[in-house]
Formats: C-alpha cells, sequence, structure tokens
C-alpha cells in the first residue's frame, strides 16, 4: 500500500528490513564461530589440564595394541602434535570441508561436517548425529505444538476468567505441571499405557518420511510428558502476558470504538500479549532440540540427548564436543528466527 | 495576553528592577557555550552517523539567592542542561563554573565536594525515591554518602530537615508508598536540603502532582528560599509556575536560549516571537476572555528534530517574522535591553535589528495568514 | 467562537438536571462502584449532568475524584465483575444502564466516541494509525478496506496531518506527540460521532501543541454540532473550552453550573481552593498562592460528612458539626448554578466577596 503512494518511502523501508536481517544473520554466525572456538578450547584444554599428554589423548585411539609407533602416527594424523590454533583451525576446516586421515594403510575420507572421530567406536562422529538428530527433532517439534497450543489457550482462558473456577484449576494444573518432574509423568505415562493398557506396544521412533502417521502416534507419549511440562509454564506466562496486556490504554481504546469483545482479545490484546512467548518459544524450542536427554532417556528414544549422555559417561569427547556444537547451532538458528519474527511482528523494533 | 496593556511602560519597570545591573561577584553559576549532543549510531558497525543536539551552545549565569527558570516544549534540552549543570551529564562542549571553579569534566571523586553544594529534585516522586528504604534511609544518605556528621546526630537532623519540609518527624520510620504524592516531593526536597547546598537544580517539581498539592510544593520551594537563601533552578513547562516562582527566565527552543529576560519583562513585553507565541498559547483561567482569539498565535505542526535543527535562526521555520536573514545568519543572544537578552533579528516589542530585512519567508506568510492580524501588522 | 457564547449565555438556560428533553445526554445519579480486595471503592456516588449538542461540559477534578471513571461508565466501559454501575444515562433518548452491552457496544464509537490521554499508550503499538482508523470504520460501516482507507486519509487530512496519504501508513510510534493525538481524534471522529469525550486530551502535550489541539476540537464540534465533554485537571483548559463546568470531589459533584458563574462566583470552598491554587498568567504576581492543606481523599475511606471536610478552612462555620456528620446535597445558588455546601449562600457569598476574590 505505502508502495503506491511512495515507492521512496518503501524502498527506504525494504533496505532497513533488508540491513536489519543481513546484520542479524551475521550475528548469528560471528556468534556460532565463537561458541565453536570456545567449547574448543574446553575440550582442547580439559583433558591437558587432567594432565593429559598429546601421547595420551592419541592412545585412546590406538586401545589395546598401542605400541610407540601406532600412537605416534595417530598423533600425526590427528593433529594432535599441533599448537591449539593450529588444531582448531583444521577443526573448522574439516567441520566446512571435510578433512583426509590416515590410519594405517588406509586413508579415510571424514566428510564435511566432520566432526571428528569418536575415542570409543573409532568411526565418524557426524553420521552418528546425523541419524540421532532428526529423532531429537521430532520430539521436540510435536511436543511444541501441543504446548503451544495447549499451553496459550488455556492461559488466554485463565487470564479473561481471572479469579474464576476454570482460572483456578488451570493455574492448579500448571503449578502440578511446573512442579512434576518429567521422570515422573514420564514413567506414570509409560506404566499407564504401555505395560498396564497397552495402548502402545512399544515407543519407537518411525521416521516422519516413512510414514508420518507410524511417526506421530509413536511420539505420542513422549510429547505429552514433554509438553504437560511447558504447556503448564506456558499457560502461566501467557495468563500474566494477557493480563498485563488486557489493562494497557491501547485495549480501552479498542473497547471505545465499539470492537466486539472477540475482536478486542484476538486482535488487539493475544497479540500483543503473544510477543514475549515468541522469544521465550524461540530459546526454548532451540534448547530443547540437544537436551530433551530425561525424555529420551524414559521413552529409550535414540536421540542426540541421550547419545550425549552416553559419551560423557565414555569420556568420549568428539562426541561430546560434536552434541554440543549441534545444540548450539539450533539454539543460534532459533534465536536469529525469532529476532526476525519479533521484527515481523513489533514495527517498534525493526528499524533499531 | 497581557502584554499589550503593559507594553507602553517598559522603561520605568525596567529602570526599578537594578538586580540584574550588579557585577559578576555574586555569580554561583557560569554557563559557557554550553553543548550536549548525544551519538546516533547506525548500520552493521554501528557507525556514528549524527547527533542529537540536545543542548548546542548557551550561556547564562546564576546569581546567589536568584531563581531561575527555565522554560520550553518538550525536548528543547531543558532537563538535559539542568544534568550537564548538576554534573550528572558531562557536556560534549563549553564549561560549567560553579564558584568560579569549572567543573566541566571533573571526574566522580573530584566532583565529591561540589555534589554537596548543587542538589537536585526530580519530576516524577514515585519513581525518585528507593520504595525499600524508610524515609529516615532517603533523606540522611546525603550523609552518609559524603562522609558528614551532623551536629546532634544523623536522626536529630533528618528530623529537623522532616519539620522543615512540612512532613511529622515521626514519620522518619515509614517508606515512601506510605505517603502521597505531594508528601514525597515534600521527601525529596527534603533529601536535597540535606546538606545545606547553594543551588538547588529542580526538574519539574511539581508538574506530577495534583494542582492543590502543586501550591504547597510552590509555596515550600518559596519559604525554604527565603529561610535558607537557596539559589534555585527551576526548570518546568507550565508558564505560569514558573512565572511565579522565578526572577528571570530563560526560554529555550531546539537547545538554544533565545531569551532570558527579568520575570516581568519576559511577561509583560517578550521579545523573542517564540517567547510570545508560548505565553500566548497558556489558557487563561476566565471564560470571559474566551474568544478573544487574536490574541493568540497558533504555531504551525511541531518542533523540528534537534538532529538536524534549522539553519540561522531555529525558529525561523515556524516564525510569521522570519525574512532571509533568519535563514541564513544565526542571531546572537544580546541585551537589547537592560535585563532583557534575546536572539531575534525582528524582535516584538523593540526596535528591529535588521530593518533592512523586509521580505517575508512564504513560511511565514503561512503562520501569519493563520492567525489572521495578529502578528505581521507590527514591523 | 464568542458569538456564539453570548448567544448560549443569552438562551435560557436547560443544563438543570430536570430537563433532560433535550439535553443529548443525561446522567441521573450515576454510581460506579468496584468491589475490591480493600474494600469498595465508590469511584463515582451519585452525579447527575446534561450536555446537549454542540456544547460543551467540562468536568474538573484532582486525581481520584471520579472524572474519567464517569466518562468511561457513560461509554460502558465498567463491564467487569467486580463494577457495579447504577443510575440512569440518556443518550439521545435512548437508556445504557440497563441497555443490552452489545446494543451500547454498537453506539460507542458511532454515536459517542472518546480521546484519550496519553495517544501514545491508547494506540495499539503494532498496528498502522490507518489499520487503526480503518478498523473504527468498519466496525460501524459496512464498506471495503478501500473505502475505509480512504475514509481514513480524508479525516487525518481534515485533523490537520501533512501527507495525510503518506501518513496513514505509519505507526503511532513514528508520531510526535502533537499528531498523535490529531490521529486519535481522527479516530474518533471517523463515525461523526454526536457525543465526544475528551479525557485529558493535552495534558501530555505542549503548550503550544494544545492550543493547536484545542482550537481542532473547538473548530470540528463547530462543524459537526457534537456535544463535548472535557475531563481535565487544568482550569485554564476547562475556561477555554466549557460552557458547563462540573467540579467533582470525591466521587461526587460538588459544584455545577454554567463555566462564567463558576469562575465569577464560585459556591463551594474546594472550588475557590482550585482556583487559589494556580498562579495566573491573567493577573499581577502574587506574592503566594493560596493551596488547599492536605491530600485528595482516599476513596476507600472517604470522611464521613462533607467529603472536603478535612481540608475545607471553613468547615467550623456551619453549626453542630453538620459538615463532620450530614453529607451536603446540592442546592441552586443561582440560575442553574448548583452547589454541595453547608455554608448559607450569604457566609459563602461573603467569604468569596471578602476573602478570597481580592487574593486571587
Amino acid at each position: 500500500m505505502a508502495a503506491a503512494d511512495d515507492p521512496a518511502a518503501a524502498t527506504r523501508g525494504r533496505t532497513a528490513v533488508a540491513a536489519y536481517i543481513l546484520r542479524r544473520v551475521m550475528g548469528a554466525v560471528l556468534l556460532l564461530l565463537v561458541v565453536s572456538a570456545v567449547t574448543f578450547a574446553i575440550f582442547f584444554l580439559v583433558p591437558r589440564l587432567g594432565g593429559q599428554t598429546a601421547d595420551q589423548l592419541a592412545t585412546q585411539y590406538v586401545g589395546k595394541d598401542a605400541n610407540p609407533e601406532s600412537v605416534a602416527a595417530i598423533k600425526k594424523n590427528l593433529g594432535l602434535d599441533q599448537p591449539v590454533y593450529e588444531q582448531y583451525w583444521n577443526f573448522l576446516k574439516g567441520l566446512v570441508v571435510g578433512a583426509d586421515y590416515t590410519f594405517g594403510p588406509d586413508a579415510t575420507h571424514c566428510g564435511a561436517p566432520c566432526f571428528g572421530y569418536s575415542f570409543k567406536s573409532h568411526i565418524e562422529v557426524w553420521p552418528q548425529l546425523e541419524q540421532r538428530i532428526p529423532v531429537s527433532f521430532s520430539l521436540a517439534v510435536g511436543a511444541a505444538v501441543i504446548w503451544l497450543v495447549t499451553g496459550v489457550t488455556t492461559g488466554v482462558i485463565s487470564a479473561l476468567r481471572k479469579g474464576r473456577p476454570i482460572d483456578r484449576v488451570s493455574m492448579f494444573i500448571a503449578l502440578a505441571g511446573v512442579s512434576l518432574p518429567i521422570f515422573f509423568t514420564g514413567q506414570i505415562l509409560l506404566a499407564l499405557f504401555v505395560y498396564e493398557i497397552p495402548v502402545w506396544d512399544s515407543i519407537d521412533y518411525v521416521p516422519f518420511t516413512e510414514n508420518p502417521a507410524e511417526w506421530a502416534w509413536h511420539l505420542m507419549l513422549p510429547w505429552v510428558s514433554l509438553a504437560f511440562l511447558f504447556s503448564a509454564l506456558y499457560a502461566r506466562l501467557t495468563r500474566a502476558g494477557m493480563l498485563e496486556t488486557m489493562s494497557e490504554d491501547y485495549i480501552r481504546t479498542a473497547r471505545a470504538k465499539g470492537l466486539t469483545e472477540t475482536t478486542v482479545v484476538a486482535k488487539h490484546g493475544l497479540r500483543s500479549a503473544l510477543t514475549p512467548i515468541v522469544t521465550i518459544f524461540g530459546m526454548d524450542f532451540g534448547t530443547l532440540v540437544g537436551t530433551a536427554v530425561l525424555t529420551e532417556t524414559v521413552f529409550s528414544l535414540q536421540g542426540i540427548g541421550a547419545y550425549s549422555v552416553q559419551a560423557i559417561k565414555d569420556n568420549d569427547l568428539p562426541i561430546v564436543m560434536g552434541v554440543t556444537l549441534v545444540a548450539a547451532f539450533f539454539i543460534v538458528l532459533c534465536n536469529l528466527i525469532v529476532d526476525l519474527v519479533y521484527a515481523a511482528i513489533d514495527p517498534r523494533v525493526r528499524y533499531s | 495576553m497581557s502584554d499589550d496593556k503593559t507594553v507602553s511602560e517598559p522603561d520605568t519597570s525596567g529602570s526599578t528592577l537594578t538586580k540584574d545591573t550588579t557585577a559578576d561577584g555574586d555569580v554561583l553559576l557560569k554557563v559557557t557555550g554550553l553543548q550536549k549532543h548525544f551519538p546516533i549510531r547506525k548500520g552493521l558497525l554501528q557507525r556514528q552517523t549524527g547527533a542529537v543536539r540536545a543542548v548546542d551552545g548557551i550561556d547564562f549565569e546564576v546569581r546567589k539567592g536568584e531563581t531561575l527558570g527555565v522554560v520550553g516544549e518538550s525536548g528543547c534540552g531543558k532537563s538535559t542542561m539542568g544534568r550537564l549543570i548538576t554534573r550528572l551529564l558531562e557536556p560534549t562542549g563549553g564549561t560549567v563554573e560553579f564558584e568560579g571553579k569549572d567543573i566541566t569534566h571533573l571526574g566522580t571523586s573530584d566532583l565529591r565536594p561540589m555534589r554537596r553544594d548543587v542538589q537536585m529534585i526530580f519530576q516524577d516522586p514515585y519513581s525518585s525515591l528507593n520504595p525499600r528504604h524508610t524515609i529516615g534511609t532517603i533523606v540522611s544518605a546525603p550523609f552518609r554518602l559524603q562522609g558528614v556528621q551532623p551536629e546532634g546526630g544523623v536522626k536529630k537532623e533528618v528530623q529537623r530537615l522532616l519539620s522543615v519540609v512540612g512532613l511529622n518527624p515521626e514519620h522518619y520510620n515509614r517508606y515512601p508508598h506510605e505517603f502521597s504524592g505531594g508528601q514525597r516531593q515534600r521527601i525529596g526536597i527534603a533529601r536535597a536540603l540535606a546538606l545545606n547546598p547553594k543551588l538547588v537544580v529542580a526538574d519539574e517539581p511539581v508538574s506530577a502532582l495534583d494542582v492543590s498539592i502543586q501550591a504547597q510544593v510552590v509555596n515550600l520551594l518559596d519559604d525554604l528560599q527565603d529561610e535558607l537563601g537557596l539559589t534555585y533552578v527551576i526548570i518546568a513547562h507550565d508558564l505560569s509556575v514558573v512565572r511565579h516562582v522565578s526572577d528571570r527566565i530563560a526560554v529555550m527552543y531546539l537547545g538554544k536560549i533565545v531569551e532570558l529576560a527579568d520575570r516581568d519583562k519576559l511577561y509583560k513585553s517578550p521579545m523573542h516571537p517564540y517567547s510570545k507565541a508560548l505565553l500566548s498559547a497558556v489558557p487563561i483561567p476566565d471564560p470571559k476572555r474566551r474568544g478573544v482569539k487574536s490574541e493568540r498565535i497558533l504555531l504551525k505542526g511541531d518542533v523540528p528534530s534537534p538532529i538536524a535543527p534549522p539553519s540561522g535562526c531555529r525558529f525561523h521555520t515556524r516564525c510569521w517574522k522570519a525574512t532571509e536573514i533568519c535563514k541564513t545568519t544565526e542571531p546572537p543572544l544580546v541585551e537589547l535591553r537592560a535585563g532583557q537578552r534575546v536572539a531575534c533579528h525582528h524582535p516584538e516589542n523593540f526596535e528591529d535589528q535588521q530593518p533592512q530585512d523586509t521580505t517575508l519567508l512564504s513560511s511565514a506568510k503561512e503562520v501569519a495568514a493563520d492567525n489572521g492580524a495578529a502578528a505581521p501588522v507590527e514591523k | 467562537m464568542s458569538k456564539l457564547d453570548k448567544a448560549a449565555l443569552g438562551e435560557p438556560d436547560t443544563t438543570a438536571p430536570s430537563a433532560p428533553d433535550d439535553a443529548f445526554l443525561s446522567v441521573r445519579d450515576l454510581r460506579i462502584h468496584f468491589d475490591t480486595d480493600d474494600g469498595l471503592v465508590k469511584s463515582v456516588d451519585g452525579v447527575s449532568f446534561d450536555v446537549r449538542k454542540g456544547k460543551t461540559l467540562g468536568i474538573v477534578g484532582e486525581s481520584g475524584s471520579g472524572k474519567s471513571v464517569t466518562s468511561l461508565g457513560v461509554m460502558g466501559l465498567h463491564r467487569s465483575a467486580r463494577a457495579k454501575v447504577t443510575g440512569e444515562v440518556w443518550l439521545d433518548g435512548q437508556e445504557l444502564i440497563a441497555a443490552d452491552p452489545d446494543e451500547v457496544r454498537r453506539l460507542r464509537g458511532r454515536k459517542m466516541a472518546m480521546i484519550f490521554q496519553d495517544p501514545l499508550s491508547a494506540m495499539h503499538p503494532y498496528y498502522t494509525v490507518g489499520q487503526q482508523i480503518v478498523e473504527a470504520y468498519r466496525v460501524h460501516h459496512d464498506v471495503s478496506k478501500k473505502a475505509a482507507r480512504q475514509r481514513a486519509v480524508e479525516m487525518l487530512d481534515r485533523v490537520g496531518i501533512p501527507e495525510p496519504a503518506k501518513r496513514v501508513d505509519g505507526y503511532p510510534h513514528e508520531f510526535s506527540g502533537g499528531m498523535r493525538q490529531r490521529a486519535m481524534i481522527a479516530m474518533a471522529l471517523v463515525n461523526n460521532p454526536e457525543l465526544l469525550i475528551a479525557d485529558e486530551p493535552t495534558t501530555a502535550l505542549d503548550v503550544t501543541v494544545q492550543a493547536q489541539i484545542l482550537d481542532l476540537i473547538r473548530d470540528l464540534q463547530k462543524e459537526f454540532g457534537s456535544a463535548v465533554i472535557m475531563i481535565t485537571h487544568d482550569l485554564g483548559v476547562v475556561a477555554e473550552m466549557a460552557d458547563d463546568l462540573l467540579v467533582m470531589y470525591g466521587g461526587r459533584c460538588v459544584e455545577r453550573g454554567p463555566a462564567e458563574d463558576v469562575f465569577s462566583e464560585p459556591r463551594h470552598p474546594y472550588t475557590w481552593g482550585l482556583l487559589g491554587s494556580m498562579p495566573r498568567l491573567d493577573r499581577e504576581e502574587t506574592d503566594r498562592l493560596i493551596p488547599i492543606k492536605g491530600a485528595p481523599p482516599s476513596l476507600i475511606n472517604l470522611p464521613s460528612g462533607c467529603a472536603f471536610n478535612p481540608r475545607c478552612p471553613y468547615a467550623d462555620i456551619p453549626k453542630d458539626n453538620v459538615t463532620r456528620t450530614v453529607r451536603p446535597e446540592l442546592t441552586e445558588v443561582g440560575g442553574s448554578h448548583w452547589a454541595a455546601c453547608h455554608m448559607t449562600q450569604e457566609q459563602r457569598e461573603r467569604i468569596w466577596t471578602e476573602e478570597i476574590a481580592p487574593k486571587l
């Protein structure tokens, strides 16, 4: 509309928006670099602070038949004797273009993104992660949809019926939801619907691409138990946000214009009340992809959360680092999306 | 406005008011070329692309025992000016001298002695008091900060201060929320008076208060000045209040002082067209005067942005007397009449400073046309 | 303007509460009580007034006097479970308090509209000014978005916003304070309301902008002949705008009458106090203001008797402590000029002419 009246202003607006997006994307890339550097530094330093030498680290790859020659070879191949910045550079290069390693006589190519090799199984880290990311992602996506719908709806109803029985009941359930740990609700659900009344015979991961219905059906229980916790949290947040928004002056103005209460709530109230929810949702979702450890463990799902726990137990640094970076990637990505969505919702942040 | 009936006798009033002719000897605060520019940063690298020229070169002095009123519309820089002279902000340019000492760029520790002598009262009595502290703690804070042990003990002194500002000394242990807005403003005043300051800078001290309470606080400020010999700088947007409290008044527009005059001179015969417009806009609480519309000068539009202020005289875009020279040359603030300094090429109530320049700008013609015969008749 | 006022003065006065027939808005014994955790708050406790088409009623009072609550009550905006609204509000012959809420909603924004104090918080930050005006228009008119937008541009132009076709797509935060208030007025007037309520419309603005906005409201009123209620704490604004005046204190009307009478012969000590509290540019400089002692009362714990009695310097003049025990009713003190005070007419006249007026 603006374009018709004033093309110059519209162009200015568009370049401002483009500049905003570009700034945010560059910020996100920079942030990922910093995270990778810090992570690398930690994982480089932790074993050395623990007194391990490059030789000892190399020994972990060789295993039982370690002899000085093989250890030296590994050390050289993995670059464990190089200074830290060089190792980091090689690591970054590996992430982008892949890397070649020679173990004994065979040269192997570790394709991009190369996170190196597991200490323990000697297999590449990335294919392992690649298998597990969809599981964790599916878990997070389904749970997110459920908790957003139930949490926001409950919150809005509670706010509009503040002090009435429905508000009190929902807020009590929400309090329970926030207080009950996932391994408790998860176990209860498992006990009820798998062991007691076998609605589900087992909880498996069926890839979405294979059969979407099966995918959803089999993930239902983990989704519900994970969503219960979050929807309780979101119900409380939405209620608080909605109560605050509905007492704003512009809501009074909307009513004074003669709008119906439904329009006032949906168009004027909810839109403002949901803005902070978007921010929190982005962070929660991003974090959840890499950290739904408890849910994955309770329901025996092969996600990256459960994988990282095993890796930590085994002191398998390359895997831990891989998981950390993947998790960081999702968090940064989600925050980037939140920033962009936020700018779309609230015109005031666009040009700041 | 009331100026038309008094404009014929400015000379007599000028000669009776001799206060302003006294030498610089009793100047408490002197400000020269004061500037504050807030940088604006933009783009990927957050480079500075411009500046908000909040205060852009002002000169004035405050004399011992007087009240200098500062008026102007929002965005004219009056609050920034208040923060500069109390050194809550550091000036970008110019100097601030307090009792002859240059305090323009002093650091926190060097400022400490001066902080005893210069105190500030803020607009909002709700947010300027810490809700978790008792009144006793709030009012005695200056003693702790300055390491001063008043005679007879802190508590006694605080109670004395509370009674000075008209509060019950027994309320020493109460919290701010137990007080009304007017009482809170009294607490703020008590705190400001704790260290026996020489200069009190009050930024909109009564504008958040109810009408009936405003008068109480205005009277209190008056009484304290008489009793304690205080010097005030009172920043306010309410021209009636400013007239009531001030001896001299500075009118600010877009970071500049456009007129600095003794109270009666300013209110009876303002010389700067902006001062005149400002005064004429104040609604008069007398329904009988309604409809005498020709007295009012309606300015068009809004104050221009302080990021890119107009060239020459900053008021020329809205002035009904503006000519070419107003656009090109900035008029200096000069004392046209004793006790009345004005920065204008074509002042009101005085002979034209640039009589050769008579062609009005087109914007000026518009304003003049809007206001009927109000303005342009007097050349 | 002045001619109109003179004409208004010459006319037989019709603002007395007994003549709702020709009043466009007629409020009778309006009471708005809120049930709060701290107790029953009687924000408005029995207020009556009339406003005719083309006339302006000024409502003056301090914070907590009930002036804003009254106006929201007229608009039917106290629908919460905790608000109890009683009395009668007659708008153009239709009673609103007992009416179906949806019926009142349809009148809101169309027959009666409101302008609020702070246009920055009163407009939705996420929608453009145009979208908000379009919304106000389309809720009462079955027109296309395009037509409504055209109407919005027209209205912005009418209220003096330069380049309306461009500004219509701006957001409220991109407008200056004065321009925002103009946009707010455009939004309120988009449906040609016959009653306009302005709640402190210029309090957040600078004087020069205030003068512009008051001028605009006056012009628009002349053009559309609407009835206007102007709520403010500023006696200067009221004196400039109002034909009639209602002074509120503690949720009740303490004085009411033609503006000129109330200003020239106020008959309530609270009104005297307000007049004495404000420094005036139209008078010679006085040494001291005459403030009202104390602070406005809490509505939960209103003083018994006359609510003003703890602050009134004349509370002891009426006999038998009556000011502290009996609530004074409004009595007529002159042609349709009413005041609620226990002092006799003569006492008040004497105090005003001898003690108060000379000091103002």
